[in-house]
């Protein structure tokens, strides 16, 4: 690890007048990717801004037709909330499947989506289900923050404060883990909404994206055989050691079975 | 007498108290007064010419020490890594053996390969310095497989060693093996990949040296399997320290594997640099740091043929392997594939002919060595595939064509045609015993339970013996040994009758302080918690060759068996003396020295304080003191066996292979500890099934960059991956160890492999596939499914 400073302000406004006024500063929210990187002397930022002295930015609110997630809100806690089990039980089920209990006690719901890992879990329920990024300044929709590979739409000093789920009439998620990492080799989430059917794939591609050909199909008929048949082109999908392209368009088809299985379970 | 614990009890592990509550004592946690530390600069490249490097920025950095190179080593005129095996081809030509600098010279061979070592006040310091140091590199193509390195025009890694081949090793007639094909009614074909691991202990190596310039005394901790090795093989033959001026300690140590039972070049360096900087250092390698630097095993292609009769009896078989040896000879590097692997083909069977060939192939890879098991479990995965292979296109039943060609009881000592004379066995009895045990009767209606559910079920069997005590010295000798391989023991008793065990050994997870301490309280009558086991010090322990090879019980008990036997003797004439008795009247039981036929009787404590207060003592003819030592040199190899029986489900839509059942039952010879085997057993099952299922260290060819550098691409078995195993042990006993032990240290990991990959090409024999490579991956499974361009139903 290298040498930095490091803040733990207790104010938002404090927290981004931070990020904007030093230059190679970076957020640390649970730190469940920032600090084996910082270890591995592969990242080295002049200061971290610890969000964890902010009010307000754990726990999770009933709001009706859409719950609300904190962005410091930890994946234990999305997992075993009562809530989120009872509006969107394939939300739980996508929290209960990341890392590992260390992982899922430290590792926040904020702090996953602004990484945008492309095997993240994350990112496939907040697209699958259209979700609300709140940030420090607006309010921004899942289609128009994920922007592929590591990146988002957030600007320097812009930090997330929430994460808003309108509640689905089902949703369901499917995750093959990579054998080592366990993290999504292929992750799938499918929600139905009144106005129609949304699917998010992760772990396959750069970045996490949907399918509209299933969600027309799925729209039509929600079940797993509407699907069964829908393959998924293997342009700008992953090939790597343990898995080339054609196995992970074939695992999308498959998991997003198995999601539909799992929202109507 | 006090609480004696002995031979085939199960107390809980006297060393477990301190690792559970956090007091052990490991490498990384000593310190040293002044105590710096180290950093390797490592090549980032397979193959690269070292055209020059510029410590100037790194010598500048905070808290820097010294910077040291490959230059540093030559002007001090230092010795290459030695490779403790010569071995020779078929006409007796040695093998090719380049150099092996500490610090590489004029050379990369692989990425870890040590550039320069950086010494600094802090590790953070060291690491930051390291970054700074500039090495001017000329990329070379490299070269890691061994198809691939040994065809025409492949980039070579040494200037006079041609087609990268360091020897064209043989065993066997092979024109017996010809002439048995010629008349063969059926030959069985089959060509396979071992795939290269690595080991993964759970503690990273490290290291930490320190030169006394008051006695001229080296002392060097480290992370090793054989202390009293590495002070010969360093002391000697690298850095010219005489014997008596080295300390090597091995403290606690957190598994090994083999991993560390080499003499490493960080050990070199790191000793050789104290004295140097005058200052102790200390290194600790990063998971990552251990990927590309510690030994790797297995890495093997391999084409197989087994002749039959029409009555599907073995007549012969024929095995042609390349073996990876990676950029350089480690310490045992070329004996595994050859010594531990052809005389290992003959298996449990009366195949009368066999002929092994092996080209052992250096290419630009970390090098490779012994990993457990080691040589054994890749000629048990090539027989018992094979043997399947054979069944299958015979139309056959496995277990039958296993019975066949099965060595009976009766036959032991049984010799085979490639060397080894197993003593003792019975390979039907541990066969009848898993059959039952994995309740193979009801598989059908377990198999039609999966079908209902869409999966494919499998089961596997693999019916297996290996050498292990390594080793007769004498016949190691002859195969190209350049060490001996006995073990030394001391049993010290002291006044009050408590004891000590000195032993050459090593503990890094086996339990020896248990097990050991288990022999001593059943032999001397003492209490269990009266024995302590002393390991892992050249200033402590007299000698020893260390722990590998499952030999510490077979090699290492049977010293310390054969020092208390001398202590009892030794007993025995004081107890004479004491008692107005004839020697050969005593007799000694449970602790006491009676005279057969009276009452009369001292005790083992009575004994011992004679021993060092001795005003009634027979001075004239008896030494004081109570203190026996013993070097025991085993007169064969041991042979534990057995039956593995794996059951697999496959799930086809994914390609996943899920374990649902491991039955093994084990012919381990006498067991001194049920649970500690029971507990050996597991571990090794579990690697096997991690070489099958998950672990596979990949190389890029042409970069020579290591793909699964971490645990997030190297899939590691974990606990969710395993079913309840049943382990069970039908032992005869071995005919020439002192107590009858044949050892269980690698058995798991030699059995396992074969019994889970038949399982499942059982599963997926109805679609055509008749062979998996290892591991058999979601994605391997997958896309030999769509290459049996049979459609997989999509609901």
């Amino acid at each position: 690890m290298k040498p930095f400073a490091y803040h733990q302000p207790d104010q938002i406004p404090d927290a981004a007048k931070l990020l904007a006024s030093i230059e190679d500063s970076k957020l640390v929210a649970g730190g469940m990717t920032l600090i084996p990187t910082l270890k591995q002397r592969l990242a080295s930022p002049v200061a971290l801004v610890d969000l964890s002295k902010l009010g307000n930015l754990k726990g999770i609110t009933d709001d009706g037709a859409t719950i609300t997630i904190g962005a410091m809100t930890p994946h234990a806690v999305v997992a075993a909330s009562k809530l989120v089990q009872a509006k969107i039980p394939g939300l739980a089920a996508l929290a209960s499947m990341i890392g590992d209990p260390a992982v899922r006690s430290r590792g926040t719901i904020g702090g996953s989506v602004a990484n945008n890992d492309p095997a993240a879990d994350y990112p496939a329920g907040v697209l699958g289900l259209g979700a609300t990024i709140v940030t420090s300044t607006r309010e921004i929709a899942a289609d128009k923050f994920f922007r592929g590979l590591f990146e988002t739409s957030l600007e320097t000093s812009e930090i997330i404060t929430a994460i808003r789920f309108p509640v689905p009439l089902k949703a369901g998620y499917a995750k093959f883990k990579a054998p080592a990492s366990r993290y999504a080799l292929v992750g799938v989430f499918v929600a139905k909404f009144a106005d129609g059917v949304r699917v998010a794939v992760t772990g396959a591609g750069s970045g996490v994206f949907r399918v509209p050909p299933m969600e027309a199909a799925l729209s039509q008929n929600f079940h797993p055989s509407a699907i069964a048949a829908i393959k998924i082109d293997t342009d700008g999908l992953t090939s790597d050691i343990h898995a080339e392209a054609d196995y992970r368009a074939h695992l999308v088809t498959v998991m997003a079975k198995r999601a539909v299985d799992a929202a109507l379970s | 007498m006090g609480n004696v614990i002995g031979i085939g009890a199960s107390p809980k592990r006297k060393e477990d108290q301190r690792f559970l509550t956090g007091r052990g004592n490991y490498v990384s946690d000593i310190k040293r007064p002044g105590m710096t530390a180290g950093a390797f600069v490592r090549s980032p490249h397979g193959h690269a010419i070292l055209r020059g490097i510029d410590k100037a920025a790194a010598l500048a950095a905070p808290g820097v020490i010294a910077v040291l190179t490959g230059d540093d080593v030559k002007a001090d005129g230092l010795g290459s890594l030695p490779c403790g095996w010569g071995i020779s081809d078929a006409k007796g030509v040695p093998m090719k053996e380049p150099p092996f600098p500490m610090l590489a010279q004029g050379k990369v061979r692989f990425v870890g390969d040590m550039v320069a070592f950086v010494i600094a006040e802090t590790p953070e310091q060291a690491n930051a310095a390291a970054e700074l140091l500039t090495v001017e590199y000329e990329v070379l193509p490299s070269v890691v497989g061994v198809l691939e390195a040994v065809r025409p025009g492949a980039p070579q890694l040494f200037d006079d060693v041609p087609n990268n081949i360091c020897c064209d090793w043989e065993l066997g007639d092979k024109a017996a093996v010809e002439a048995a094909f010629r008349k063969a009614a059926h030959v069985a074909k089959l060509s396979l990949v071992n795939n290269r691991l690595i080991g993964n202990p759970m503690e990273p190596r490290a290291a930490i040296a320190e030169y006394e310039p008051g006695t001229d005394r080296f002392t060097l901790w480290t992370t090793s399997q054989f202390p009293h090795v590495v002070r010969f093989l360093m002391g000697a033959l690298v850095l010219n320290i005489p014997q008596h001026k080295l300390r090597v300690v091995a403290p606690d140590v957190g598994g090994g594997f083999g991993v560390k039972q080499f003499h490493y070049g960080e050990e070199a360096v790191i000793t050789w640099a104290a004295k140097r900087v005058m200052r102790p250092i200390k290194w600790v390698a990063s998971r990552s740091e251990g990927y590309v630097s510690d030994r790797h095993g297995r890495d093997h292609v391999t084409e197989a043929e087994l002749a039959l009769d029409e009555t599907g009896k073995f007549l012969a078989f024929r095995v042609n392997t390349l073996a990876n040896m990676g950029g350089y000879l480690s310490t045992f590097g070329p004996n595994i594939p050859t010594n531990l692997y052809g005389p290992l083909l003959g298996g449990v069977y009366t195949t009368p002919a066999i002929y092994c060939n092996v080209k052992v192939v250096f290419t630009n890879t970390v090098p490779v060595d012994a990993y457990r098991g080691a040589g054994r479990p890749e000629a048990t995965f090539v027989l018992e595939r094979i043997v399947d292979v054979a069944a299958s296109e015979m139309g056959i039943d496995r277990v039958e064509i296993r019975r066949r060609n099965m060595i009976p009881k009766e036959a032991y000592p049984y010799q085979t045609p490639v060397l080894v004379q197993y003593d003792s066995g019975d390979p039907m009895g541990c066969l009848d015993g898993a059959l039952v045990a994995a309740d193979v009767k009801n598989f059908g209606i377990r198999k039609s339970e999966s079908a209902r559910i869409g999966k494919f079920r499998g089961l596997g069997y693999s019916t297996y013996v290996e050498a292990c005590g390594l080793a007769p010295s004498r016949f190691a000798g002859r195969l190209g040994a350049r060490g001996g391989l006995y073990e030394s023991a001391t049993v010290r008793v002291h006044p009050t009758g408590q004891v000590t065990v000195m032993i050459g050994t090593h503990n890094h997870g086996q339990g020896h302080e248990t097990t050991f301490a288990q022999i001593v309280s059943e032999k001397l009558g003492v209490s269990f918690e009266n024995v302590d086991i002393v390991y892992g010090d050249t200033d402590r322990v007299q000698f020893g060759m260390g722990t590998y090879g499952s030999r510490s019980l077979v090699v290492g008990g049977a010293a310390l068996s054969k020092a208390t036997d001398k202590v009892v003797a030794k007993g025995k004439k004081i107890a004479a003396h004491l008692l107005e008795a004839a020697e050969m009247d005593i007799q000694f039981e449970a602790g006491k020295f009676s005279v057969a036929g009276t009452d009369r009787m001292k005790t083992f404590e009575e004994i011992a304080g004679a021993a060092y207060v001795p005003h009634d003592y027979p001075l004239e003819v008896l030494e004081p003191g109570l203190e026996e030592q013993a070097y025991y040199d085993p007169v064969n190899f041991t042979y534990p066996g057995g039956c593995h029986i794996a059951e697999v489900e496959v799930d086809p839509e994914t390609g996943t292979v899920t374990l649902v059942n491991y039955t093994a039952v084990d012919d381990v010879g006498t067991v001194i500890n049920p649970m500690i085997v029971e507990g050996q057993l597991h571990g090794g099952i579990v690697q096997g099934v991690g070489q099958a299922l998950f672990e596979n260290a990949v190389y890029d060819e042409g970069s020579g960059q290591l793909l699964s550098g971490s645990l997030m691409d190297y899939c590691m078995p974990r606990a969710d991956h395993m079913p309840m195993m049943t382990v069970a042990t039908h032992s005869t006993l071995c005919t020439h160890t002192p107590m009858g032990v044949k050892g269980c240290g690698e058995v798991g990991t030699i059995g396992s492999p074969a019994a889970v990959i038949n399982a499942v090409v059982d599963a997926l024999s109805h679609l055509g596939v008749t062979h998996v490579d290892m591991p058999a991956t979601p994605n391997r499974i997958w896309r030999l499914l769509q290459n049996a361009s049979l459609p997989v139903a999509a609901e």
